[in-house]
């Protein structure tokens, strides 16, 4: 069933932190082959011609493409391991929304957050708060999104926490003063190996995104 | 299988889809049609971090996000008229163009086309013309639908062109056109044929009547708006 299995990605990629984290709960091996955004590979280009963007995954030599698709992906072939959605119809269904949900916000909201200043910034910190927020109401007092083990939700939020330094250094604020009980969730989820080994280090990602803000041009 | 809502709007393709998906299973439901402009305390109850149709209710338990509700439409009454392939790789297939039709910026050309003017409505021209080409060539291919013999999850997310032609009417510029798109135009005569869909298709007058009027809106207040 496993055949040949190989990761496209990019270490500061949270998107790609969300694969890696599904491989790793499910003990599967696979390669991983990091991209250069700025001279993407041929394989990159082949298999994902659409959006030539990572990750990718691909199994047999066939590709799946974006990290939301490629988790359910790995969920469904490698169903007797480490199961991250659901079985129930409904909780699979809230587990999806709010996957949804994050895809919508978090993301944006956070590059919002580093990219720009003044109002936008400050409309952008109080937005991606309240999102938090929004998600710290569905953990409510459970261990993870997915109850007592990591969860589909667990996974697509946990690889931002990566980037939390430095939305917070560019934002100048504090994400645990105002969301304590996601960041305890965070610390839970990094006590994880699957986890802990898959998301990078913030001040490494806070270094890259200095440079990325070099390039752009932006203070 | 207990009780079902739909909160939906009648010309709304995420609502439709739905609507659809209900209607291919068999299952009865309840529809409740949402004044986008005032929406209902239940909308408000049942979806309030989006406040957006579609919302299923099941049982008196709401999901909202027509992506989510068909997975748990499928799910939940999986044997009659499934609307996803049983292979793992096949799904992963059907969820990415669904997520990529979905996308913002790729529904954007398509409302630009209907109210947008002058250049930025030429620059929408292309844009939609080059995503039907990808959906014509590499998603349709030879099939009769995207689901292949059977109306699939992707036929009903692709619903919104069955009556994309009212459009076309309202802007008088037809992009759709059988010649270019002769796969695509074969597609919509059968998926508008089909009786489940044939029984919930927006009336072709209500829907000039309506988009001419909120197309005329829209250029009013546009910024935009070439004077005649």
């Amino acid at each position: 069933m496993a055949g040949e299995l190989v990761l496209l990605d990019f270490w500061p990629s949270p998107f790609g932190m969300r694969s890696r984290i599904a491989l790793a709960e499910k003990g599967i091996p696979y390669e991983y082959r990091e991209e250069d955004l700025r001279n993407k590979s041929d394989l990159l280009l082949q298999m994902n011609p659409v959006h030539k963007k990572i990750p990718v995954l691909i199994h047999n030599g066939k590709p799946v493409c974006e990290s939301v698709i490629q988790v359910q992906y790995i969920d469904e072939v490698w169903h007797d391991k480490a199961p991250l959605i659901p079985s129930d119809p409904y909780q699979r269904a809230v587990a999806r929304f709010w996957v949804d949900f994050i895809d919508k916000k978090i993301y944006e909201l956070g590059s919002k957050i580093w990219k720009t200043k003044g109002e936008e910034q400050a409309n952008a910190k109080k937005e991606f708060i309240e999102c938090l927020k929004l998600l710290e109401g569905e953990l409510g007092d459970k261990t993870y999104f997915g109850g007592e083990s990591l969860g589909y939700v667990d996974v697509a939020l946990v690889p931002f926490y990566s980037w939390f330094y430095a939305y917070e250094k560019c934002g100048d604020f504090s994400i645990e003063a105002e969301c304590p009980k996601m960041i305890a969730w965070v610390k839970r989820c990094m006590q994880k190996e699957s986890v802990a080994k898959s998301l990078p280090d913030q001040e490494k990602v806070y270094e890259f995104i200095l440079q990325l803000k070099k390039v752009f041009g932006i203070e | 299988m207990g009780e079902v809502k739909v909160l939906g709007s009648w010309s709304s393709p995420y609502g439709l889809r739905v609507q659809w998906a209900l209607g291919l299973k068999s299952v009865e439901y309840e529809y409740i049609d949402e004044d986008l402009l005032n929406k209902s305390q239940m909308l408000l109850k049942y979806n309030p971090v989006h406040k957006k149709i579609p919302v299923l209710v099941h049982n008196g338990k709401p999901i909202a996000e027509s992506a989510v509700i068909l997975e748990y439409i499928e799910e939940t009454w999986p044997q009659q008229h499934p609307l996803l392939p049983k292979d793992p790789y096949e799904r992963a297939m059907v969820r990415f163009w669904i997520n990529f039709l979905d996308n913002k910026d790729k529904v954007a050309p398509f409302i630009t086309f209907f109210i947008g003017v002058g250049e930025e409505h030429k620059k929408a021209v292309n844009e939609a013309k080059e995503l039907l080409k990808l959906y014509e060539e590499q998603v349709l291919g030879e099939k009769k639908y995207f689901g292949g013999e059977e109306i699939g999850m992707l036929d009903l997310a692709m619903g919104w062109m069955a009556y994309f032609g009212v459009i076309e009417e309202i802007v008088d510029v037809k992009i759709l056109d059988a010649e270019t798109f002769p796969r695509l135009h074969a597609w919509i005569q059968n998926f508008r044929a089909h009786p489940v869909i044939k029984k919930n298709l927006p009336d072709h007058d209500r829907l000039l009547q309506n988009y001419t009027e909120k197309r005329q809106r829209f250029l009013a207040y546009s910024p935009h708006t070439e004077n005649a």
